[in-house]
């Protein structure tokens, strides 16, 4: 019986048009696994791919070549609409900018995330804002937190759909250094203990130490290596 | 089942966030919905009830008498008590056709006074013994009213007429000539009233009811039934040749007598004019007016193709501020699909909103549209009326709001996530 993975990556390739019509390669990785619960960083500066390889992963982006399986569930070979279905049940991400909705409670950016992936349980939901230290603020809007707190929030959120993959970009880059050795301790306890896989990206190495696996992404994006000083972050 | 539940609550939550962060423009949109919406209610509606109260309404005749003229002049002036008399019949052909074996009732009228407006109307008191506005309901007098005495001057006032003048059993008033109020043509006989009836609803609540021989000895009246003036002097009874009537209000045995009466009288004659049926006469009356109609309500329904267009305008003018939000949702899990249908759903719950306080806009221009309608004619609207259009009207409303939100939809529909998630 073979180990399903959280995260099997084989031959992915996106490029995309440039100003002058070219087909620009910004992400070339040949291979990447990322076995269940396991938490893997990536370094890689601003400009690298970061964010389009995530997004590749977490099927917001279709690929033009390659295969990406998540927990089993072919994101490659997916439609549009399979992809979102995927994505809702097995991925969580935490982005840069958090991208709460600020109109909506903590509570209703957690519980949405909920009714498009398995259901709506508020229960879990608080459970989860308690965790990250939000048990008060669970009817505050996210212009009513601080950063900081939006940032749990968003963490919370990721975890809703018990997902077995939890990506987060630059998750920290909108916090102090002590909030963001804090938060990301925050993160990767809450994945170990609803047994997601982690991969996180950042550019700030000082932050990554915890980890035992870390990897520069010009290692595994060889597009990266080809040209990492401008890629098209329209995209990234 | 279950997902389909959870999309449809998702996107419930993100209409009613969309309808509350854009509160201002929300309201101002179901306000222009709600104006649009009661217009068309209240135009079509308003039509449906107004042509059927005059073509169909309680009139309690089947045919009117009058001078050879206009058969429309002549109901207008009976039966709704507007427009004036086209002139007068003889007593003679009044009684010929009082003797006529086809007519079951035959009530004279003499027209041409008035009091504050009101008309006053001079008749026997068959009207009060006879007469039923809807069969088998006969006029009816509120507390302790009677009948006017043929030769007395006396008079009964219709309720609306009692309640608009003060006027009420034991008053005293005097009449003034015309059909329009002027105070300088006051006569100088003095009426006692001695009945006010009950409301019938009709434009009979708006007269004043005289005996016919006081229209006669009137002060300044002349009679010229014979050809030649006749002023009645008092305690000398007026010969039959100088009476004259200005219509004779008919109910007929059969419908048959109808259709003999309209040959004898207007194919045949040459002295009268017979209006039969009532409501055709008046029927004939909107047709004409079709046009007016048709114009009033092409405008009621481009008001509510404004009202959805703003309702276009509103969601469209918040989709770049938005694109985020969208972007968002996407990346959370939400299909292409469900923000197609939360901007769908939030365009047609605005329409609905609009509909509803619509019904309130229709239901104040039904009230004052009821007041005028029953000040100028007697005749009374049913607030409770259930025309069709009162809930098909909402409905291709919320259709059409439902249909404004495409547009808007699309553009969200084509949102793309990596972009609008970069946008902020």
């Amino acid at each position: 019986m073979t180990e399903t993975h959280a995260l099997e990556i084989a031959g992915l390739q996106k490029s995309f048009v440039d100003p002058e019509g070219g087909r620009r390669p910004v992400v070339d990785v040949p291979a990447l696994r990322l076995a269940a619960g396991e938490q893997l960083a990536l370094s890689g500066s601003s400009g690298s791919g970061k964010t389009t390889f995530l997004h590749l992963v977490a099927g917001i982006l279709a690929s033009d070549a390659g295969r990406i399986l998540v927990s089993g569930q072919d994101m490659s070979a997916a439609s549009e609409a399979q992809r979102d279905r995927i994505r809702a049940r097995h991925v969580g991400y935490v982005f840069q900018a958090f991208h709460l909705l600020p109109g909506y409670t903590a509570l209703e950016n957690v519980a949405l995330a909920m009714r498009f992936g398995r259901g709506v349980d508020l229960e879990r939901a608080r459970s989860l804002l308690a965790r990250v230290g939000l048990r008060d603020h669970e009817s505050y809007r996210p212009p009513q937190l601080s950063v900081g707190q939006q940032q749990r929030v968003a963490v919370a959120r990721a975890l809703a759909n018990r997902p077995s993959l939890v990506l987060a970009d630059e998750p920290t880059g909108s916090l102090d250094p002590a909030n963001a050795r804090s938060a990301l301790a925050l993160i990767r306890e809450t994945c170990r203990e609803n047994g997601a896989a982690l991969l996180l990206v950042s550019h700030d190495r000082d932050i990554l130490g915890g980890f035992d696996r870390v990897l520069p992404l010009a290692e595994i994006n060889r597009a990266a290596l080809a040209a990492p000083a401008r890629m098209m972050e329209g995209a990234a | 089942m279950k997902g389909l539940l959870e999309t449809a609550a998702a996107v419930l939550l993100v209409v009613r966030r969309s309808l509350r962060q854009h509160a201002l423009s929300t309201v101002v949109t179901v306000g222009s919905v709600a104006l649009a919406s009661g217009l068309v209610l209240a135009v079509v509606s308003l039509q449906a009830q107004t042509y059927e109260a005059f073509t169909a309404g309680p009139v309690g005749f089947d045919a009117v008498l009058g001078a050879r003229g206009s058969q429309l002049q002549l109901v207008l002036n009976t039966v709704f008590h507007l427009e004036t008399s086209p002139g007068n019949l003889s007593w003679e052909t009044y009684e010929t056709i009082r003797k006529d074996p086809r007519v079951a009732l035959a009530i004279p009228y003499a027209v041409g006074d008035n009091y504050q407006g009101f008309r006053i109307v001079g008749t026997t008191a068959d009207l009060f013994q006879a007469f039923e506005p809807r069969p088998g309901e006969r006029l009816s007098f509120a507390g302790e009213g009677r009948a006017f005495a043929p030769s007395a001057r006396e008079a009964v006032v219709g309720s609306y007429a009692a309640a608009r003048t003060g006027l009420r059993v034991g008053s005293r008033f005097n009449p003034y000539h015309g059909v329009v109020f002027d105070e300088k043509q006051k006569h100088d006989d003095e009426y006692v009233v001695v009945g006010v009836l009950r409301p019938t609803n009709t434009p009979s609540d708006r007269v004043v009811w005289i005996p016919l021989e006081g229209v006669y000895r009137m002060s300044g009246h002349v009679l010229r039934g014979t050809g030649s003036a006749y002023t009645p002097r008092a305690g000398e009874e007026i010969p039959d040749a100088s009476k004259e009537v200005s219509a004779v209000m008919l109910k007929l045995r059969t419908p048959q007598a109808g259709f003999a009466l309209d040959q004898t009288i207007n194919k045949q004659g040459r002295v009268a004019t017979l209006a039969w049926p009532i409501g055709r006469v008046m029927a004939e009356l909107f047709d004409k007016l079709g046009w007016a109609n048709r114009v009033l309500t092409l405008i009621a329904y481009l008001t509510s193709l404004v009202a959805s267009g703003s309702i276009l305008a509103s969601l469209y003018n918040t989709m770049n501020e938005r694109r985020r939000e969208f972007a968002i949702l996407r990346a959370l899990g939400a299909r292409r699909a469900t923000v197609f249908s939360a901007i769908v759903v939030e365009a047609a719950t605005i329409a609905l909103c609009g509909t509803l306080v619509g019904y309130a806009v229709y239901a104040a221009i039904l009230l004052v549209a009821r007041a005028v309608v029953r000040a100028q004619t007697g005749v009374v609207l049913d607030p409770l009326y259930l025309h069709p259009a009162l809930w098909l009207g909402p409905l291709a409303m919320v259709a059409l709001g439902a249909l404004a939100g495409v547009l808007p939809a699309l553009k969200a529909y084509s949102t793309d996530v990596a972009t609008g998630l970069a946008s902020s």
